[in-house]
């Protein structure tokens, strides 16, 4: 019975996911895979603050900081030229373990550089380890002083990756190499690639879907939302509400670090950029949009808004965009737009989460 | 009830209010007057920071192309055929950059794209390009973007190693030692650093104090009182926005009086008028846009520079900056190379801008080759000062 | 470092300091009688001082700057008619939201309405290489404007919380609302008058720090995070602390330049921002009683 509610409407975005490969492919314009691409990416960090924000109640100022994280540890790990100690045992013994990754970069030049993988792992480790130390302390805080402790951390690591020479500076890093997953599959963002790297989004997306459905659809997510609902009282009732809300803190913060990591290979670089307060804002404004305490709807508003943005149909008004949108919701649909009833037609389709 | 209406009417008004206002300034896509009919148009790609932090780089290097197109399609084209220009603004964001290339190059099919005005876009949209085959003439100046090289990638700005070049000969001049070095946290500003700090013990300098500040900052009476206490001869500073005009006078203010040396990030006007008297006597190295006037009759720039300039100012209403002028370079050295191509092959026009030799432009004069894709060299370099708050050619 | 230097480096900490803590002041105003935490009051600074700018190409200086503060104040109260009224059971979360969209819209009409070049008001007295030397040290004397304007504005509120009706009843609502209203208090117009008050002297600190910084359509987003630092720092709601606590971070950065790499200078701020957070959220001058309005 529990399965129904979250792995009928995953089936059924997958299998959206494929009508729409087709409908593209079919009309000619499979080029718009590149903005769906790039898109899904970030509706993973969406669907993590959606959790962080709608369910445990925390709002975050500085996610994108998170984002950076994983983006700049995997593109460090995959540039660095280890070529120079080529010869030292550490690095012989790195890799007969096949942790490091032989390649060619644009100029025939000749890289030796950690894998992938092993990247992947770091980035994930030390956004865990990061998200700890600030969560530890930050968590306890309420209301604006939590958001300007968030927006002090986006701060800072904003700050660390303008400032630090290994890391690129203002230019960032670019010439990151594809990740190869397994035989003929990469995250990529050369045109061949296209249709699986499309696939490869989406099958990350709908992953962090199937277990944020299934921890809000636990224990573990019921005791989240009593703690939403009145902290005291869910304390009372015996829940280690800081506990649970580290947690969930801390999975928010990996998602938007695999979101991160993972661009960063398809679009082959990363800068500063991505580790703006404004960033940081629009990710809050989309789960604001897409309703609060509603993962599919973040998702949705994810992968549209950034779709246009990134088309530059907003013109030079992005900015702007974004924050009529986070007025506009706040004022007129706090509970998202997808809830308002005018649109309630709309979203008998999607599951509906059950009031507590 | 009334009360949603207000809050209703009022987020329209806004919205309106933001519309309005932006239709005044959005550049429009000109209506092209004559030109072959029926022979399908040249497309061509631009990516620039429009809006955003880099605004002041990438709108008067939007107004210039449009404004070179719109003059090119009047008198018919290039090899018939009218330019069709496509403007796309980036809000200085590399990833927006990215997913623009892609579209430019995928859906469009661009034969080439003119831009960005930034080198952290520019780099990240570096391997796009080169493999979409689709030529890319960058208007930002970091050395990494032609070096290594890249088959399709060009550059239209002066080297920064050679601007740093210029400045230690002036400085030998002047007897000029001992320095302090301010840079601005960006990619402008870390280019010039690095070569100031590699070339300075060759030139016989010595770098007393080297601070880099944010590109935000307001207020850099701080970090000129480190340099004051240091003991310098002059101070060199090396950044691209409007950070450059206080510098002057935070040195008045604080009484460092020493000369300062600006990078040829300089090249706007409005960063003199910002700084007022405080700005006068800062010696820097540019192209001769902005002394076009002062330029002797038979100099091989000087009919080209005027006619921008007075072209420029007429239509927009604002001084001509060197900004602008790099943006003219690339649709320039483009439109040349597929008039010497004589035809529109992303390859053969590739070719034909590596042969380009002699080529007048506004930041000096091209020589390209196969292993200089940026053609200009230290001539392209004039020392400039400002004299009664206005450019002048510096007189030794 | 010799005395004339130290001095130095002190004037341009205070002149900074003292930016921050009229921004922080604003804060703790719109703070004190709403509980809201205006992410928006960079921006009336800006509008401020752009508004002047524009207003000082027909009218003489003055004038532009009384003009200015007039019409940002007039914003003030629309921006606080318009979104902040209408927001019915607002929790924290969606206030802070509707500051954080207020700011940037605002921001991006500005970019519109006077594009991305930077400006600046002439100076008040004297010219871009006046100097005045004190103890040694050479400042602008556009810093002993800034440095009298910020003073005058604090004596003002001082006097106008203490000793006008209107100022009391202000008081009142930030200690109780209700009981306020109770007391006849219009606790809604209130609310208004704070954001009025903020952004008036938003403006006028905009426009003396002008001819110094200059003025670009996006400054305010900076200033608005380092007047929060030092609000919290102060202890929110307390108007002289953040007086106290903006010299300090001014003079901290300062001297966090003299010694380190200036790029550390930001740093500086944020970390002072994340530890007060960390272990003592109630600011450094706070007592038991946090939600009054305190200026004295």
């Amino acid at each position: 019975m529990m399965r129904r509610r979250i792995y009928y409407p995953v089936l059924a975005a997958a299998a959206l996911v494929v009508v729409l490969h087709v409908a593209l492919a079919a009309s000619g314009k499979t080029y718009y895979m590149t903005q769906i691409t790039m898109s899904a990416y970030y509706a993973l960090v969406v669907i993590g603050l959606c959790l962080l924000m709608g369910y445990a109640g925390q709002i975050s100022l500085g996610h994108a900081g998170f984002f950076a994280i994983g983006g700049y540890t995997i593109a460090v790990l995959t540039t660095y030229n280890l070529g120079n100690w080529r010869d030292t045992p550490a690095i012989g013994l790195l890799r007969s373990l096949g942790l490091l990754m032989q390649w060619q970069d644009m100029y025939g030049r000749d890289i030796l550089s950690f894998s992938p993988w092993l990247a992947f792992a770091v980035a994930l480790l030390l956004t865990t380890l990061i998200a700890l130390a600030i969560g530890l302390p930050v968590i306890r805080l309420r209301g604006h002083y939590l958001a300007m402790a968030t927006l002090g951390f986006g701060l800072i690591i904003y700050r660390i990756v303008l400032g630090a020479r290994l890391l690129g500076q203002a230019d960032g890093i670019s010439n990151v190499p594809a990740f190869g997953l397994a035989d003929g599959l990469q995250v990529n963002g050369r045109a061949p690639f296209r249709v699986q790297n499309y696939y490869i989004a989406w099958f990350a997306v709908l992953a962090a879907m199937v277990l944020s459905l299934n921890l809000i659809h636990s224990r573990v997510g019921r005791a989240l939302r009593s703690i939403h609902q009145s902290e005291e009282a869910a304390h009372s009732l015996g829940i280690d509400t800081y506990r649970y809300k580290l947690a969930t803190f801390i999975l928010s913060a990996l998602f938007a670090a695999v979101g991160g990591a993972l661009l960063t290979h398809y679009n082959g670089s990363i800068g500063p950029s991505e580790a703006t307060v404004m960033k940081s804002v629009r990710y809050v404004a989309i789960v604001a949009v897409g309703g609060m305490a509603n993962l599919w709807g973040a998702m949705l508003m994810g992968v549209v808004l950034n779709f246009l943005s990134l088309r530059g149909v907003f013109g030079s008004f992005d900015d702007a965009v974004f924050g009529a949108i986070l007025i506009g919701v706040m004022i007129f649909a706090p509970q998202g737009l997808l809830r308002m009833p005018r649109l309630r037609a709309v979203t008998f389709l999607l599951p509906r989460r059950k009031r507590a | 009830m009334r009360t949603r209406l207000a809050a209703t009417l009022g987020v329209l008004v806004l919205v309106c209010a933001v519309l309005v206002s932006g239709c005044k300034k959005s550049p429009e896509a000109p209506a092209p007057k004559q030109a072959a009919p029926g022979a399908p148009p040249i497309k061509v790609g631009a990516i620039f920071s429009i809006t955003g932090p880099a605004s002041f780089l990438g709108a008067p290097e939007a107004k210039t192309v449009e404004m070179f197109a719109e003059k090119l399609n009047q008198s018919g084209g290039v090899l018939g055929r009218r330019i069709e220009l496509l403007v796309r603004d980036s809000g200085g964001s590399p990833e927006k950059a990215i997913s623009l290339a892609k579209q430019l190059i995928d859906e469009e099919k661009v034969l080439a794209i003119l831009g960005p005005s930034t080198s952290g876009e520019s780099l990240q949209i570096k391997s796009i390009c080169q493999e979409g085959q689709t030529i890319l003439l960058s208007c930002a100046a970091a050395e990494e973007i032609v070096v290594p090289l890249a088959s399709y990638v060009f550059k239209t700005p002066q080297k920064d190693s050679q601007a740093a070049q210029c400045i230690f000969n002036t400085m030998k001049d002047l007897g000029i030692t001992k320095i302090g070095v301010i840079t601005s946290n960006t990619g402008f500003g870390k280019g010039g650093k690095a070569h100031l700090e590699k070339m300075a013990p060759e030139n016989g300098v010595e770098i007393l104090v080297n601070e880099v500040y944010e590109k935000e900052a307001t207020d850099l009476t701080g970090v000129l009182t480190k340099v004051k206490g240091a003991g310098v001869q002059a101070v060199v500073n090396w950044s691209i926005e409007p950070a450059q005009g206080i510098v002057a006078k935070n040195m008045k203010q604080i009484e460092l009086n020493v000369p300062l040396f600006q990078s040829h990030g300089y090249g706007n006007i409005k960063y003199v008028q910002g700084s007022g008297e405080a700005a006068n006597g800062t010696i820097f190295p540019c192209g001769r846009l902005l002394v076009a006037d002062s330029l002797p009759a038979d100099h091989p720039q000087k009919a080209l520079l005027t006619q921008y300039k007075k072209d420029y100012e007429s239509r927009y209403g604002e001084d001509a900056s060197t900004f602008g002028g790099h943006a003219y370079d690339a649709i320039l050295i483009l439109t040349e190379a597929i008039k010497k191509a004589g035809s529109t092959d992303p390859k053969a026009v590739r070719d034909a801008i590596e042969n380009l030799q002699g080529l007048v432009g506004t930041a000096g004069v091209f020589n390209f080759s196969a292993q200089d894709h940026n053609g200009l060299g230290l001539d392209a370099f004039e020392m400039l000062t400002v004299k009664d708050q206005k450019f002048a050619i510096y007189q030794k | 470092m010799d005395f004339a230097l130290f001095v130095q480096y002190a004037l341009s900490g205070i002149t900074v300091g003292s930016v921050y803590a009229i921004v922080a002041i604003g804060f703790n105003i719109i703070y004190c009688t709403t509980g809201i935490i205006n992410f928006a009051q960079g921006e009336f600074l800006i509008v401020g001082a752009m508004t002047a700018i524009s207003l000082a190409e027909v009218a003489p200086l003055p004038v532009a700057i009384l003009g200015a503060v007039l019409i940002t104040t007039a914003l003030g109260a629309v921006v606080e008619l318009v979104f902040i009224r209408q927001v019915r059971n607002a929790s924290v979360l969606r206030l802070i939201i509707i500051t954080i969209g207020l700011s940037i819209v605002m921001r991006e009409v500005m970019l519109h309405i006077w594009d991305e070049q930077v400006r600046s008001l002439p100076y008040f007295t004297g010219t871009e290489i006046s100097t005045v030397t004190i103890l040694g040290a050479h400042i602008s004397p556009q810093v002993l404007w800034v440095l009298g304007v910020s003073a005058v504005i604090v004596a003002a509120l001082t006097l106008f919380f203490r000793y006008t009706t209107t100022g009391r009843a202000m008081r009142a609502c930030a200690d109780d609302r209700m009981a306020a209203r109770l007391c006849g208090v219009n606790d809604r117009w209130m609310v208004t008058l704070s954001f009025m008050l903020s952004a008036g002297m938003g403006a006028l600190a905009g426009c003396v720090v002008s001819p110094i910084t200059q003025t670009q359509y996006d400054m305010g987003a900076p200033l608005a995070i380092k007047g929060f630092t030092v609000a919290i720092l102060g202890g929110m709601g307390n108007s002289m602390a953040a007086v106290a606590a903006g010299l300090f971070l001014g003079l901290l950065e300062a001297f966090v330049v003299s010694v380190l790499p200036s790029s550390y200078k930001e740093v500086a701020a944020i970390v002072v921002l994340l530890l007060i957070l960390v272990f003592r959220p109630s600011g450094l001058f706070a007592r038991r009683d946090m939600s009054a309005l305190r200026t004295a």
